[in-house]
């Protein structure tokens, strides 16, 4: 991305940021959970942002492992990054909301459990990189690689398992009044996505240019 | 394409005569199968009797630990004189040497299977005879699914840091699905009315995980392996 | 598929910050023993790693021929040996199983009837049933060597093929070595041994901090004119 584009889109989601919680607040009462159902405008999207950015990793990955592409490497690293500070808002934002819905702060749902799996899976894929020792990176790839491919396998099997959590159909059949403030809650997350992922494979990027100088260097 | 088998089975004929000369491997990981149901059991056991499908779970925490350790163990093998290196000096393609190991930890881990799973339906009352076939076919697709992530794993964390700490940390979350499906499959069976279409639901989910597990193993080995 | 000749262009190496090695570029044909000198952690190792092609080059290319190890894979690798440093043998199994598994490993026709022959040439025709972690070092490095040669391969890699060798072993490898430049081998030869390769090189590569150093031809022996580019 450009840097004219960042401040560009930087301003956008700085303007949504601004906005959203007066639509929110805005946005109609829900029947029988009151005031509590308004984190679901913080953490479905979040939990979106989560899922896309597995993928994201995952497929950076597989370019870096069988294109040999650097870069591919680098913006999977922050993927992967994300991937688990989106888990954190939503692993919180999450049971806050159960506790007043369900009665307690966790239960072995699908969405929960596959949520927590993958969050899992990507921690995993960092403490390898991080204790891995040289080459680790080729390493983490591979098992980005697996973690994208398990999502599936894990939804299925947890869903299969046992099923709580409110489904997808209820960002479909939202009434009128919620969905404007939910889209673009949404928006304001994916751009706040973008904008992070951005900054970070970039000082990662800077980094690795950093690295070439200092091999020039002895060059 | 015959010598890419040719060699896979050479290695786990290689891989065989070795453990059947100390047999380390597998009398290690038998005892450690047989300690996972000890200890588990102290938390499913209630007045004498276990609970509901705690033979189940308890059976397949069994299958993941002592796993663990046999991949740990085969691969700490082929360190000592690099010759996982050797291996892959071989000429054929890669991932015939994955084939192999795979092999060579899927017999393993089948004779443990041998005798902790008669242990397991005997402490737990399991009716293991009921239908032995259905239960082989969990067990089968249970174990391939687990030891194809935890082979192509353990050979390539051969050369990172910490990798007997790396190993069970990337393994569990990513077989989570085979665990699900094993437990929830063998409870299906164990249980008083055998729930049928439970239990086949399950071994096809094991089947497809296998199939695209084991595909995406042979297919990433070689890149992954390069160092 | 075969070749005879060897080049490298440019290759580099880094394992993260550390350059393992710093665009090397040289090349040998068939019938030349090159001698692969330099200090300790200088990237011999990690040369004839890229040139047996289990690590891939940071940036740069090696050529085998007209070939490259990507493209030739399976084939390629039949054509080449190396003797590794940590020697890439089972201790479990016996001298015999190891060369016979390795054999078919290669896919070298009656590799079991031609184990007898292998094992005598490493002085150990003896020990055939013995496990290999009774060896010694230097019946451990002969049995490397047989290993690493048992398929005839063009391209020769050996890291120090000397330690643990005695007199009379050190004097059969170097007459080994000549039988194989005869042969039409490349063999390339990282090794400290500078007086026993003396005379059986044909030339030598200098690695200092992963750089390849000429080194003057010419007067002097192999060690001083070494001495006087390492220091």
């Amino acid at each position: 991305m450009s840097n004219r584009n960042f401040y560009l889109v930087l301003a956008v989601a700085v303007v949504l940021f601004a906005l959203a919680p007066v639509l929110v607040a805005w946005a109609p009462y829900e029947a029988t959970m009151g005031l509590v159902q308004k984190i679901f405008y913080f953490h479905v999207p979040a939990a979106m942002m989560m899922f896309v950015s597995a993928f994201v990793c995952g497929i950076g990955s597989a370019l870096f492992l069988f294109k040999r592409s650097a870069r591919a490497d680098r913006l999977a690293l922050a993927a992967a990054e994300l991937v688990a500070v989106f888990g954190v808002v939503v692993l919180i934002s999450g049971p806050l909301w159960a506790r007043k819905a369900w009665g307690v702060w966790w239960v072995w749902d699908p969405r929960l459990t596959s949520t927590l799996v993958l969050w899992m899976i990507f921690l995993a894929y960092l403490l390898l990189r991080r204790y891995g020792g040289a080459g680790s990176e080729k390493l983490s790839a591979g098992v980005a690689l697996f973690g994208m491919a398990n999502v599936p396998f894990v939804y299925i099997s947890v869903d299969f398992w046992r099923s709580q959590h409110p489904t997808t159909n209820v960002v479909m059949t939202l009434v009128p009044g919620m969905r404007g403030p939910f889209w673009w809650c949404v928006a304001a997350f994916v751009l706040l996505y973008v904008l992070v992922l951005t900054l970070r494979t970039r000082l990662e990027d800077q980094r690795a240019a950093l690295e070439d100088l200092y091999l020039k260097l002895e060059d | 394409m015959t010598d890419f088998f040719r060699i896979a089975w050479l290695v786990m004929r290689k891989d065989l005569t070795i453990e059947v000369r100390s047999r380390e491997i597998l009398y290690t990981t038998l005892f450690f199968a047989m300690s996972c149901v000890l200890v588990f059991a102290f938390s499913f056991v209630k007045e004498g009797r276990a609970l509901d499908d705690a033979a189940a779970g308890i059976l397949w925490i069994a299958i993941a630990f002592s796993g663990t350790l046999a991949l740990g163990r085969t691969f700490e093998r082929e360190r000592h004189a690099e010759t996982l290196r050797a291996l892959m000096m071989a000429p054929a393609d890669r991932p015939a040497i994955y084939l192999g190991k795979l092999m060579g930890v899927l017999v393993l881990m089948a004779v443990v299977e041998l005798i902790v799973v008669p242990l397991v339906g005997v402490m737990f009352q399991a009716p293991l005879l009921a239908h032995p076939f259905q239960l082989l076919a969990l067990l089968a697709t249970g174990t391939l699914g687990f030891a194809a992530v935890g082979t192509l794993f353990a050979a390539m964390l051969g050369r990172a840091r910490s990798r007997d700490v790396l190993l069970p940390v990337l393994l569990y979350p990513i077989t989570v699905p085979v665990i699900i499906a094993g437990v929830r499959g063998t409870a299906a069976l164990f249980q008083a009315e055998v729930d049928e279409p439970m239990v086949r639901t399950w071994v096809a989910m094991l089947v497809f995980f296998d199939a695209v597990f084991v595909t995406l193993a042979l297919w990433t080995f070689e890149p992954v392996m390069t160092e | 598929m075969d070749f005879t000749r060897l080049t490298l262009s440019d290759v580099s190496r880094n394992f993260g910050r550390r350059r393992a090695l710093a665009r090397v570029s040289f090349d040998c044909d068939a019938g030349e023993i090159v001698g692969l000198l330099g200090p300790n952690g200088a990237g011999k190792s990690t040369l004839l790693g890229i040139l047996a092609t289990l690590v891939a080059p940071s940036s740069g290319e090696v050529r085998y021929g007209e070939h490259t190890a990507r493209e030739a894979g399976a084939e390629l690798r039949r054509r080449i040996g190396l003797l590794a440093h940590d020697l890439h043998l089972y201790p479990e199994l016996t001298a015999g199983e190891n060369l016979e598994f390795f054999g078919r490993l290669y896919g070298v026709r009656d590799a079991r009837a031609r184990v007898a022959g292998w094992l005598e040439r490493a002085g150990l025709g003896d020990r055939r049933d013995d496990p290999v972690s009774g060896f010694s070092r230097g019946m451990r490095q002969r049995l490397a060597l047989e290993r690493a040669l048992l398929h005839d391969p063009r391209l020769v890699l050996l890291d120090e093929p000397f330690t643990g060798l005695d007199d009379g072993a050190t004097f059969a490898l170097v007459e080994r070595l000549r039988g194989l430049k005869a042969k039409g081998c490349l063999v390339l030869l990282a090794t400290h041994d500078l007086e026993t390769v003396e005379g059986l090189v044909d030339r030598v590569a200098v690695l200092r901090e992963g750089r390849l150093v000429e080194m003057a031809g010419g007067g002097g022996s192999l060690r001083e004119r070494f001495r006087a580019v390492t220091r």
